[in-house]
């Protein structure tokens, strides 16, 4: 029976493009240009999916993306599936597959259809009701719950499509393309605007453009005709870019908006290869025209969800845009005149229209002549009471509604149908406006939230701001585009209109049954399985703000978020409570108005171009010695080198005892290096470091520790003083950053007298450091001219040296405890200088080491790593570095908090040696310390920061921070781990060469 | 997204800038001579106000030159935005 529900060749069919799909496994026909909620119902398919609490049979409501029901998953079978894809909004291609969602087995026959028989026990908060007794069976509650919840299946690879991301910058932006934002955009480029308009549907012209009603005309020709002439015309405007399948997701401050272009996804299967998929524009505007229409509300009365029940919007869009009939014996259920132009329209075709219930009086527009000289029925002051169908719906009972709305009387009237189209009125779409920060207003006598005012920046045009008849909405377009642009005279000034005017309104929030509520189920919000009930019963417990209300009963946290029934959740509280709507205000609008793919989000951040990374210039010869790469921050550094098969902890073992027993070289190109000159250049370090600078010599080096200005250690390195108003100083590798900004925030904002230049320069320099009692030797096959005995070249000295006439500075440090030196050369140079390194180093058995054996080396020796040893609560007193902070100087920045009665007390946690017991178990960093097994609840000490295994000792160290630890010395704690407790004993954070012998061996 | 007319390099996208906190808080130029509760005042008080807000900004990826703004929190309107070491701007 396929096509058969095809009414007329329409024009925006390709009737002679016939294209296959799968739903639900089967193969269907459909025409280019069909959504698949069109070519579905073109086959008679209305069921499409289950509801996500009662699994009640739910078909296809809308044609748009504010669809709440028809939300299927494409390509169910493929591990790229997508899921909760509207149907309605999905452009049918050959190949398409697409399955129902939150159903099983089937769409037709779904076990989870039980919980609609259940549906008395699952009350609004049924979960927070229910699963709290007794308390120790919530894991096993959790495991079944998480078991039945979620819509839809993710996919489980990576996507394989393109994303792209677009600047755009543009004088005005309209966003939709109905009438208003076609007449709007067309004027705004006219007038030398570099326009933008965009629209979320593949055809411009919005509701309009299938208009049928002939008492709408505009210059003697029915709108419609009028507006696809103007649509032919914007082609040939300059400075108008338009973008059809583009949806604005988010409208931030200052008119900043992103929106999704759609590019390839209506395309078929072999076309869409290689090409992008979806782009997220990224517009900055100067001025924004909101012409987003409006959405056609529901009418909320028992039993209203069921398949074939639809806006009466939709099916006229069926019927007049796709040529696609929604049933053979059709109902309309209103409460305004735009349900009778729906009718019409289907009676025109020829389709049965089998009565109008009405629930006003009467109406004396013209429209209604039309229906009843048509010899179609309408029942005045009537409600449905109740819908008979379980997959699709098959009659409905009508009775006579009481003057004040709030109950029925009279006898029942039952009708058979197939389908319902219900019409309650427009909601205009005012989330995009609402997210920019403007405030609404609540209009009471036509109960539609709408703009309170339009800006310099933004203004809201046609039935988004509230303008729902056509001389009302061209009127006040004119006026509010001439005051905007400030322009003279639109092309749209002398415009003849003709229209149909609605006078007879009359609104219900939840329409009354001839059965207790308690025994009904009017639906709010279909996705979520939220029912005026629901509210009541929120409301009953005594939730008031309508943000709680939302959260307890789930109303309009679907992925429609709603946009069908929170008028009508919001209309029963306020009727309920008795507040005003206006006062009871609405819940959040967030971006984004409609789904983004994670794909568009991140665009073309994704694998390596997911951050930024940065590799040293001797980073060629590390992947050519296969080292392994560890992350630090930004920078890829060695890690360790293994040979052939050895694990990374023999690795480092070898490493490490190599360094220790001949020599050693690392990549410390990564630390961060700040080029500090000016006259006051030695004034400032006294500012920013803990101990004392004046009196550095030319040639030297120092090590220096920064405090927060709460007296938190915050990074350490070592500075060179190169001249008299000259020192380099380095930081950490992660820190790097961080301390050049706020050593420039320092200079900038509290000693801007200061004469002080700062310049980062960690990308200008590679540093190979050489270590162990060989290197001195190797150091003076690279620079024979050079004295390195200890006189001329102490420890904590500098050289500036050429090598191979290459400028270097050679600065005698050390990380590891050992005789070391660090050859800092020029970028460029780097490599060439590690090579000549490793070459002069043959002889003595060099090895180069990663940053593993550099954090083993330099723990055995008790140095700390900022970040590692310390986490921001650390002074240097509770590192037991008191050695480094000056008494005398009278100020640096932390040092008055080193004297807050906090910071000064004695059982803070404080940096301690950890040794264990079995010296060949080593601790796992983080893990906790306690001094008690047997007591519960047992106060955790500390935890540990550093742990290895030292080869040179030949058993496991750690460092820890403990409370109280400086006086703990020789104590005995435990570390609880999950199998075992592990014994240990507080010891001096220095394990290795205590004497600092080794330092000018 | 904030548009921010940095007063050395003009309208850049918020992205380039980084917010500093509160605005026209000095710090003490004595202070050992605080007390604790003085000291933590500097340290750690901070408005949060609805309204217009005097912050610090930087502009982190362009000049590097550190500024103030007074911003309205309630609606993200800049009010004004001026240099270092200026007054702020009267209402």
């Amino acid at each position: 029976m396929t096509q058969n529900l095809r009414v007329k060749s329409s024009e925006f069919i390709d009737e002679t493009n016939r294209i296959s799909f799968k739903f639900d496994g089967k193969t269907y026909y459909g025409f280019k240009g069909d959504t698949l909620a069109s070519a579905l119902i073109a086959n008679n398919i209305h069921l499409v999916g289950r509801s996500f609490k009662y699994h009640r049979p739910r078909g296809i409501m809308t044609s748009g993306s504010e669809e709440p029901n028809a939300i299927v998953q494409i390509n169910p079978n493929s591990n790229i599936t997508e899921p909760n894809a509207r149907a309605t909004e999905i452009e049918i291609y050959e190949g398409l597959e697409a399955s129902s969602q939150n159903c099983w087995p089937s769409v037709n026959f779904d076990i989870g259809g039980i919980n609609n028989f259940l549906a008395p026990l699952f009350p609004a908060g049924f979960y927070y009701k229910t699963f709290m007794w007794p308390k120790s069976f919530w894991e096993k509650y959790e495991f079944l719950i998480r078991h039945s919840a979620g819509l839809g299946k993710s996919p489980n690879t990576r996507d394989p499509d393109i994303y792209d991301h677009r600047n755009i910058h543009c004088d005005v932006l309209v966003v939709g393309a109905g009438i208003s934002g076609i007449l709007a955009a067309r004027n705004a480029a006219k007038n030398n605007f570099k326009t933008l308009l965009l629209d979320e549907k593949n055809e411009l012209g919005g509701s309009t453009i299938f208009e049928a009603n002939e008492d709408n005309k505009i210059n003697n020709n029915l709108a419609s005709e009028w507006l696809k002439k103007e649509i032919n015309e914007l082609k040939n405007i300059k400075n108008l870019e338009i973008k059809t399948r583009t949806s604005v997701a988010a409208y931030h401050q200052y008119n900043y908006l992103l929106a999704r272009e759609n590019l390839t996804d209506h395309l078929d299967k072999k076309d869409k290869k290689n090409k992008i998929r979806q782009r997220l524009l990224k517009i900055r505007a100067k001025k924004v025209i909101l012409a987003t229409g409006a959405l056609e509300r529901p009418l909320i009365f028992n039993n209203n969800d069921r398949p074939g029940i639809m806006l009466s919007s939709a099916i006229k869009k069926y019927s007049n845009f796709y040529g696609v009939v929604c049933g053979t014996k059709n109902i309309f259920f209103t409460n305004n005149d735009s349900a009778y132009e729906s009718a019409l329209s289907l009676h025109n075709k020829g389709i049965k229209v089998e009565a109008v219930i009405d629930i006003r009086e009467n109406s004396d527009a013209k429209i209604i002549k039309k229906i009843s000289d048509a010899g179609i029925k309408i029942y005045w002051s009537h409600t449905i009471v109740d819908t008979k169908g379980y997959k699709r719906i098959s009659s409905i009972s009508i009775m006579r509604l009481s003057n004040d709305g709030t109950s029925v009387t009279g006898s029942k009237i039952s009708i058979s149908c197939d389908c319902l189209g219900i019409a309650g009125g427009w909601t205009p779409a005012v989330h995009l406006c609402t997210q920019s920060g403007s405030k609404l207003t609540f209009d009471e006598e036509r109960k539609i939230f709408i703009p309170k005012a339009d800006t310099k920046e933004q203004i809201s045009v046609g039935s988004c701001g509230g303008d729902f008849e056509l001389d009302e909405i061209i009127k006040n377009l004119n006026y509010k585009l001439k005051n905007f642009l400030n322009i003279n005279k639109t092309d749209f000034d002398s415009i003849a209109l003709e229209n149909d005017h609605e006078t007879s309104k009359r609104n219900i929030w939840l329409l009354p049954s001839d059965q207790s509520i308690g025994k009904t189920k009017p639906f709010v919000d279909y996705q979520n399985d939220a029912t005026a009930k629901d509210i009541k019963l929120a409301l009953r417990e005594g939730f008031r703000s309508i943000e709680h209300v939302k959260r307890y009963t789930t109303t309009g946290m679907g992925t429609d978020q709603g946009k069908l029934g929170n008028m009508h959740a919001l209309g029963i509280i306020a009727d309920t409570a008795g507040v005003k709507m206006g006062e009871l205000g609405t819940t959040t609008f967030r971006p984004p108005y409609t789904p983004l793919t994670f794909g568009t989000i991140v665009g073309r951040n994704v694998g390596k171009f997911f951050d930024t990374f940065r590799r040293t210039p001797m980073n060629d010869w590390h992947i050519k010695n296969k080292a392994e790469f560890e992350n630090v921050g930004q920078w890829k550094r060695s890690w360790y080198y293994p040979k052939e098969d050895e694990t990374m902890h023999q690795a480092v073992q070898r490493e490490s005892k190599a360094a220790r027993q001949s020599a050693g070289i690392l990549d410390a190109s990564t630390l961060g290096k700040i080029d500090i000159q000016g006259s006051d250049a030695s004034e400032f370090l006294n500012r920013v470091y803990t101990n004392a600078w004046s009196k550095l010599a030319i040639g030297k080096c120092r090590y220096g520790l920064m405090l927060n200005e709460d007296g938190m250690v915050y990074d350490d390195g070592v500075t060179t003083r190169l001249g008299e108003n000259h020192y380099i100083m380095t930081t950490t590798t992660g820190g790097a950053a961080n301390v050049m900004g706020k050593l420039e925030d320092y200079l900038q904002t509290e000693w801007p007298e200061l004469d002080v230049y700062l310049t980062s320069v960690t990308d200008h320099f590679a540093t190979a450091s050489l270590c162990g009692p060989n290197s001195k030797k190797i150091l003076n096959k690279i620079i024979p001219d050079l004295d390195l005995s200890d006189d001329n070249f102490p420890h904590m000295s500098f050289k500036e040296v050429l090598i191979d006439k290459i400028k270097c500075r050679v600065m005698r440090i050390s990380f590891t405890g050992e005789l070391s030196y660090e050859i800092n050369a020029p970028a460029s140079y780097g490599e060439a200088i590690w090579e000549k390194c490793i070459e002069a180093g043959k002889e003595f058995n060099i090895t180069p080491y990663g940053t593993e054996t550099m954090h083993l080396l330099r723990a055995e020796k008790g140095f700390i790593i900022v970040g590692q040893d310390t986490d921001g609560t650390m002074t240097p007193n509770d590192l037991q570095m008191d050695w480094i902070v000056s008494k005398k100087k009278y100020d640096f920045i932390g040092k008055r908090s080193l004297y807050r009665s906090d910071t000064m007390k004695q059982n803070r946690k404080q940096l301690v040696g950890l040794l264990t017991e079995d010296p060949n178990i080593v601790l796992e960093e983080g893990a906790q310390i306690v001094s008690e097994l047997n007591q519960k609840p047992v106060e955790m000490l500390g935890h540990v920061t550093s742990s290895y295994f030292s080869p040179n000792l030949n058993k496991s160290i750690a460092l820890a921070v403990v409370k109280d630890g400086k006086n703990m010395r020789g104590k005995k704690l435990f570390i609880p781990m999950e199998n075992k407790n592990i014994s240990v004993t507080v010891s001096n954070t220095i394990f290795f060469d205590e004497e600092n012998k080794r330092i000018n061996a | 997204m904030f548009l921010i007319n940095c007063p050395y390099c003009g309208e850049r996208d918020q992205q380039e800038f980084k917010a500093g906190g509160e605005a026209h808080i000095e710090r003490p130029k004595q202070p050992t001579e605080l007390s604790d509760d003085e000291w933590a005042e500097y340290l750690f008080m901070r408005k949060n106000i609805k309204g217009v807000q005097f912050e610090r900004w930087n502009h982190a990826h362009g000049c590097r030159k550190w500024f103030n703004m007074a911003r309205d929190t309630s609606n993200d309107e800049i009010k004004a935005i001026y240099k270092m070491g200026e007054k702020p701007p009267t209402q």
